[in-house]
C-alpha cells in the first residue's frame, strides 16, 4: 500500500471515528438525583430499560441521604446552578417550589393519563391546578399490629379506632419482660420525623398549626391533650428510649416481632409482610389511624416525587424520563420483573385495580384508604389557612417544625413539662412568622 | 516491691491501658467489617449476633450499585492532588517563617490557625457561588482547590515546628559554603525535614480521604469521592446498616492498607519535633 493509500485509509477511519464520536457526544446526558429508597434503587436497576427505549438519552445518578438531598437540591434550585436535571422532592417542596417558579410543569400532555393518579396525590403536587412533580410512590399513614398478639389479649383493632381504645390494646398486649412493647411510634426530633406523627395525632385531637391570622396555635388546649396522651402513651408501653426511634428504628423493633403495634408510613407494609426482612411476616395486620375528635388529617399525605428544576438544559430529556418513570407502564414493567408486591404504590388509581396487584400485596386496601382519607386542603377541625396535613406548607415550616420536634422530643425523653415543652416551642414559632412578616 | 517488680507492674498497667483504649478505638471498624458480612436482618438484630453465617450479598450489592472504581479514582486524585499542592506552597511558607521570621510572623500564624476555627457551613454559600460562577462545581479540580485550602493551615503549622527545630548552626554552615536560599532548602533543610514532610503529607491525605462536608455539597455524579458513596447507602425508609457497612468497609480499606505501610514514618513524624 501506497503512502497516499494509507493516508486515505487513516483519514478514512478518524472520519469514522469522529462521527461516531460526535454521535455519541450528541446522547443528552441527564443528572437524576434521588434518595436511597427501595423503590428509587429498583428504578435505578431499570435505568437499561429506558436508555434501550429512548437511545438518546443518558442517565446518571447521584443518590443521597434524605437530609443532604433536601440541602443539595436547595442550593441547586435557589442558586440555579443546573447541576440536576430531575430531583427527587416531596410534597412540601413542590407547591412552595413552583410559588417561586423554580420547577418545570411537568408535561402530562398525550398518553400520560394524569387523571389515573390518585387526586390527593395529585393535588398535594400541583400549584394553581398545574403538576409540578409527578408522583413516583405515595404514602399516607396507618396502623400495624400484631395479629397474634391482639388476639390472645383479647382485644380487637379496628379501622379508624378511637385514641382511648389503641391505648388499651397497647396495655394489653405489653409484655415488656418478653421483649414486647406495646406501641412503637417516632420520637426522635425532627419535621419530618416525629412531627410528621405528632401532627396527625394533634390534628385528631383537634389541634392545628396556626390559626386564620398564621398566628402559632401550640399552646392551645388541643396541641397539651394531644402531646400529653403521646407522652404518656410511649412513656407506659413504648420501648426504651422511644425519644430517639424513627423509621428506621421502629421497623427494626416491629420486624424484630417487639413491637405491639406501630403508626407511621404505609410504605412499611411492603417491609413488615416481606419474610425476607420480617421474623413476624404472616401476622402483620393493618388499620385506618385512629382519632380523638375528629378524623379530619389523622393519617399523613406524602409523596416521593421528580421534578424538573428551571435552570436545567436539559429539560425535554428530563421530561422523557420522568415521564417514563411516573408511567403506568413503569409499574407494569417493575411487576413483570421483580413481582406485583414489588411495585411502587401510592399514586395510580390502575395500580390499585390490577388483579396481580391486588392478590400480590395483602396491604393494598388499607393503604389506597389511607391516602384517599387523606386530604391536604381540609386537614384540621378549626380553619386554618396552610396546606398541608402533617406540615404547612410554607417555607418558614422546616425550622418551626423541627423546633417543635426538639421540644416534643426532650417532653418525651423525661428533660421538660410538656407545657414547658410547647411553651418554647410556641415563643420560637411566633418569632419566626413574625420576622417572616407574617402579622 | 522491689524496684524491678515495681517498672514491670508499672509496664503492665500502661500496657493494659494502651491495649484498653486501642479496642475501644478499634471496635467500631471491627464491628462495621463484621456487619457488612451479614444479612439486614441480622445487622439490626437485638440482642447483637456475633456468631452468624457470613454472606457477601452486600457487597455485591453496593457493586453493582455504586461505581467503586470511579468514586475511589476521585479520592485517589483529589486527595494525593490536594497534598501535593498543599506540599508545594507549604513548605515555602513554612520555611520562610522558620527562618526568616518577622514580627509578624506569629501573627499570621495564629490566623492561619483561626481560619480552621470557622465552621465550614458558614462559608458554604459564598464557596458554592463562586464554584458556580467559574464552572468548579461537580469537578475534581474544584474539590482539589477546596481540599488544598481546608490543608493549608494544619500543613503550615506542622511544617513550622519542624524546621524551628533544625539547627541553625547548619544553614549557616551552608551558606558560608556558598548556598543560595534555594539551594539551603533543597539541599538542606528538606533532606534532613524530609520524615516530617513525610508525614504531614500522609496525614493530609488521610483528611482529604475522609473529608465529607465539601465533598457531599460540592460535587454530584462525576467528581463524588468514596464519602458520597457512603453516604448514599443511608435510608429513610428502609434497612440500610449491612448494605452501608459494607460500603464503609470498601471505602475505609485503600486508606486503611496505605497506613499501614506508612504507619511507621506517620508515627516518627507525628512525635518528631519540638512542639510534640
Amino acid at each position: 500500500m501506497n503512502i497516499f493509500a494509507k493516508s486515505t485509509v487513516t483519514c478514512a477511519v478518524s472520519f469514522a471515528t469522529a462521527i461516531m464520536a460526535t454521535h455519541a457526544a450528541a446522547a443528552t446526558e441527564i443528572t437524576v438525583a434521588t434518595v436511597n429508597n427501595g423503590h428509587m434503587i429498583e428504578m435505578q436497576k431499570l435505568t437499561p430499560e429506558f436508555e434501550k427505549a429512548y437511545p438518546d438519552i443518558k442517565v446518571k445518578w447521584v443518590t443521597l441521604e434524605e437530609g443532604v438531598l433536601r440541602q443539595n437540591v436547595t442550593q441547586d434550585i435557589a442558586n440555579k446552578s443546573g447541576l440536576y436535571d430531575v430531583m427527587t422532592i416531596g410534597m412540601y417542596e413542590a407547591p412552595i417550589w413552583a410559588e417561586r417558579d423554580w420547577l418545570q410543569a411537568i408535561d402530562v400532555s398525550g398518553d400520560y393519563d394524569v387523571e389515573d393518579i390518585l387526586p390527593s396525590i395529585r393535588g398535594g403536587l400541583s400549584y394553581k391546578d398545574t403538576l409540578y412533580a409527578a408522583p413516583f410512590y405515595g404514602e399516607s399513614s396507618m396502623v400495624m399490629y400484631r395479629k397474634d398478639l391482639v388476639k390472645n389479649a383479647g382485644m380487637e383493632i379496628n379501622d379508624r379506632d378511637s385514641w382511648d381504645h389503641i391505648r388499651d390494646v397497647a396495655a394489653a398486649v405489653h409484655d415488656p419482660s418478653n421483649g414486647v412493647y406495646g406501641m412503637c411510634l417516632r420520637g426522635k426530633a425532627g419535621w419530618g420525623d416525629n412531627m410528621a406523627f405528632m401532627s396527625t395525632m394533634a390534628n385528631s385531637f383537634g389541634a392545628r398549626w396556626f390559626d386564620e391570622d398564621w398566628k402559632p396555635q401550640l399552646e392551645s388546649a388541643e396541641w397539651k391533650s394531644a402531646v400529653n396522651f403521646y407522652v404518656d402513651l410511649l412513656n407506659k408501653y413504648g420501648p426504651p428510649g422511644a425519644s430517639s426511634n424513627s423509621f428506621n428504628e421502629n421497623l427494626a423493633l416491629f420486624n424484630e416481632g417487639k413491637c405491639g403495634m406501630w403508626i407511621d408510613a404505609t410504605i412499611a407494609a411492603s417491609f413488615v409482610t416481606d419474610p425476607k426482612q420480617s421474623k413476624v411476616a404472616d401476622q402483620v395486620g393493618f388499620a385506618q389511624s385512629p382519632y380523638k375528635v375528629t378524623e379530619k388529617g389523622a393519617n399523613w399525605l406524602w409523596a416521593w416525587s421528580l421534578a424538573i428544576p428551571a435552570a436545567t438544559k436539559n429539560a425535554d430529556a428530563a421530561q422523557t424520563f420522568i415521564r417514563w418513570a411516573t408511567s403506568k407502564e413503569y409499574i407494569e414493567l417493575v411487576g413483570n420483573k421483580n413481582g406485583w408486591a414489588a411495585v411502587p404504590t401510592g399514586t395510580r388509581t390502575s395500580t390499585y385495580e390490577n388483579p396481580k396487584f391486588q392478590a400480590a400485596a395483602v396491604f393494598a386496601e388499607a393503604e389506597l384508604k389511607a391516602i384517599n382519607s387523606a386530604n391536604p386542603a381540609d386537614s384540621t377541625l378549626k380553619p386554618s389557612p396552610y396546606v398541608g396535613v402533617q406540615f404547612a406548607a410554607i417555607p418558614e415550616f422546616q425550622a418551626i417544625g423541627t423546633t417543635t420536634g426538639q421540644m416534643v422530643s426532650g417532653a418525651l425523653a423525661g428533660s421538660m413539662t410538656v407545657d414547658q415543652a410547647l411553651k418554647s416551642a410556641n415563643v420560637s414559632a411566633d418569632r419566626q412568622m413574625r420576622q417572616a412578616g407574617y402579622y | 516491691m522491689t524496684l524491678n517488680q515495681q517498672r514491670k507492674f508499672k509496664t503492665l498497667i500502661i500496657g493494659f491501658f494502651s491495649w484498653l483504649v486501642a479496642c475501644l478505638l478499634f471496635f467500631p471498624i471491627f464491628w462495621m467489617f463484621i456487619t457488612s458480612f451479614k444479612t439486614e436482618l441480622q445487622a439490626i438484630s437485638i440482642p447483637p449476633t456475633l456468631f452468624f453465617e457470613p454472606t457477601l450479598d452486600n457487597f455485591s450489592i453496593v457493586q453493582e450499585r455504586s461505581d467503586y472504581l470511579k468514586h475511589a479514582m476521585n479520592s485517589v486524585v483529589t486527595s494525593f492532588g490536594a497534598t501535593i499542592i498543599a506540599l508545594i506552597i507549604g513548605v515555602p511558607a513554612a520555611y520562610s517563617m522558620a527562618f526568616s521570621p518577622t514580627k509578624r510572623t506569629k501573627d499570621i500564624l495564629l490566623w492561619m490557625l483561626s481560619t480552621k476555627m470557622l465552621p465550614a457551613v458558614g462559608v458554604l454559600v459564598p464557596i458554592y457561588i463562586l464554584f458556580r460562577d467559574n464552572g468548579l462545581l461537580d469537578s475534581r479540580i474544584g474539590l482539589v482547590i477546596i481540599f488544598t485550602l481546608m490543608n493549608l493551615p494544619i500543613i503550615i503549622w506542622m511544617l513550622f515546628s519542624y524546621f524551628k527545630d533544625l539547627p541553625k548552626e547548619i544553614l549557616e554552615a551552608a551558606r558560608m559554603d556558598g548556598a543560595t536560599p534555594w539551594d539551603e532548602m533543597m539541599k538542606v533543610v528538606l533532606p534532613l525535614s524530609i520524615g516530617g514532610i513525610s508525614s504531614t503529607g500522609l496525614l493530609s491525605i488521610v483528611l482529604c480521604w475522609n473529608e465529607a462536608f465539601w465533598s457531599l455539597n460540592l460535587t454530584a455524579s462525576e467528581a463524588a469521592p468514596l464519602t458520597a458513596m457512603i453516604a448514599s447507602y443511608s435510608s429513610p425508609e428502609g434497612l440500610f446498616w449491612a448494605k452501608l457497612s459494607a460500603a464503609s468497609t470498601l471505602a475505609c480499606a485503600p486508606i486503611v492498607i496505605f497506613g499501614w505501610f506508612c504507619q511507621k514514618q506517620l508515627v516518627q513524624g507525628l512525635t518528631f519535633g519540638a512542639v510534640k
